[in-house]
């Protein structure tokens, strides 16, 4: 069975799946370029030695969040078509947190697409981490998520095209 | 009238719980419901200006009027990806 679009899930994330699903949604024939971002946990962070990750997402919001991403990345380039699935529970090092997968016509829109949608992923949607290092744990707390927030959204834009 | 709050990772360690049912005012606001919050969890009190809101998992403002059986939920800065 497929999966969804834009998904949450405690599973291990299948990296084929998703661009499968993102090449579905562009259609047959349509898609000269599929773009993949993958990100994984790191075992070292702020010179910490990191044991674990864990991610917490308040899902309904998320898929939201997912959707409105999405179709920003629509506007911006119109015919992308954009598949992401995040992991929620607890992840070890190595293991991937996040695929995103952007299809379109050409290699210029996907990459660019595929950048735009981590930066505002990292910005806006309602997922947290909780780092487990060496030594003790924490909330680590980024961006304060406002999607209406017009200077954010042009920043993860120039990130996409810089 | 009664709703649910929900609260996510410091937020939710700082109440001590993910989720709570409260009884408010009639005519409050999201901004009534964390005073309410902050009151009875002080520690959570200096979150404020770093917070984002939801209702029924759409994203709103502080300023939204609340219905009977909202489902409200507090943002921490988040740090997915």
């Amino acid at each position: 069975m497929p999966i969804p679009l834009l998904s949450v899930t405690s599973d291990a994330l299948d990296v084929e799946a998703v661009v499968r699903r993102a090449e579905a949604e562009a259609g047959a024939g349509q898609h000269g370029a599929v773009a993949v971002f993958i990100g994984n946990v790191r075992g070292e962070n702020l010179g910490r030695r990191v044991v674990e990750l864990e991610y917490e997402a308040y899902e309904p919001l998320a898929i939201n969040a997912f959707g409105i991403i999405a179709a920003e990345a629509g506007e911006a380039w119109p015919g992308v078509r954009i598949a992401m699935r995040h992991r929620v529970g607890r992840l070890a090092i190595g293991e991937a947190s996040i695929v995103i997968a952007a299809a379109a016509a050409h290699r210029a829109e996907a990459f660019r697409a595929c950048r735009y949608v981590i930066e505002r992923v990292k910005q806006i949607a309602p997922i947290w981490k909780r780092e487990i290092f060496d030594g003790g744990e924490a909330w680590v707390e980024g961006a304060t998520a406002d999607p209406s927030d017009a200077a954010a959204r042009i920043a993860a834009y120039e990130r996409a095209c810089g | 009238m009664r709703i649910t709050i929900l609260v996510f990772a410091k937020l939710g360690d700082l109440v001590g719980a993910p989720r709570l049912v409260r009884e408010v005012a009639a005519g409050s606001t999201i901004e009534d419901v964390w005073r309410a919050l902050a009151g009875e969890f002080p520690a959570a009190a200096p979150y404020r200006a770093a917070l984002s809101a939801a209702v029924n998992a759409g994203y709103t403002k502080f300023s939204t009027p609340v219905a009977e059986g909202d489902e409200v939920a507090f943002l921490p800065p988040v740090s997915g990806g």
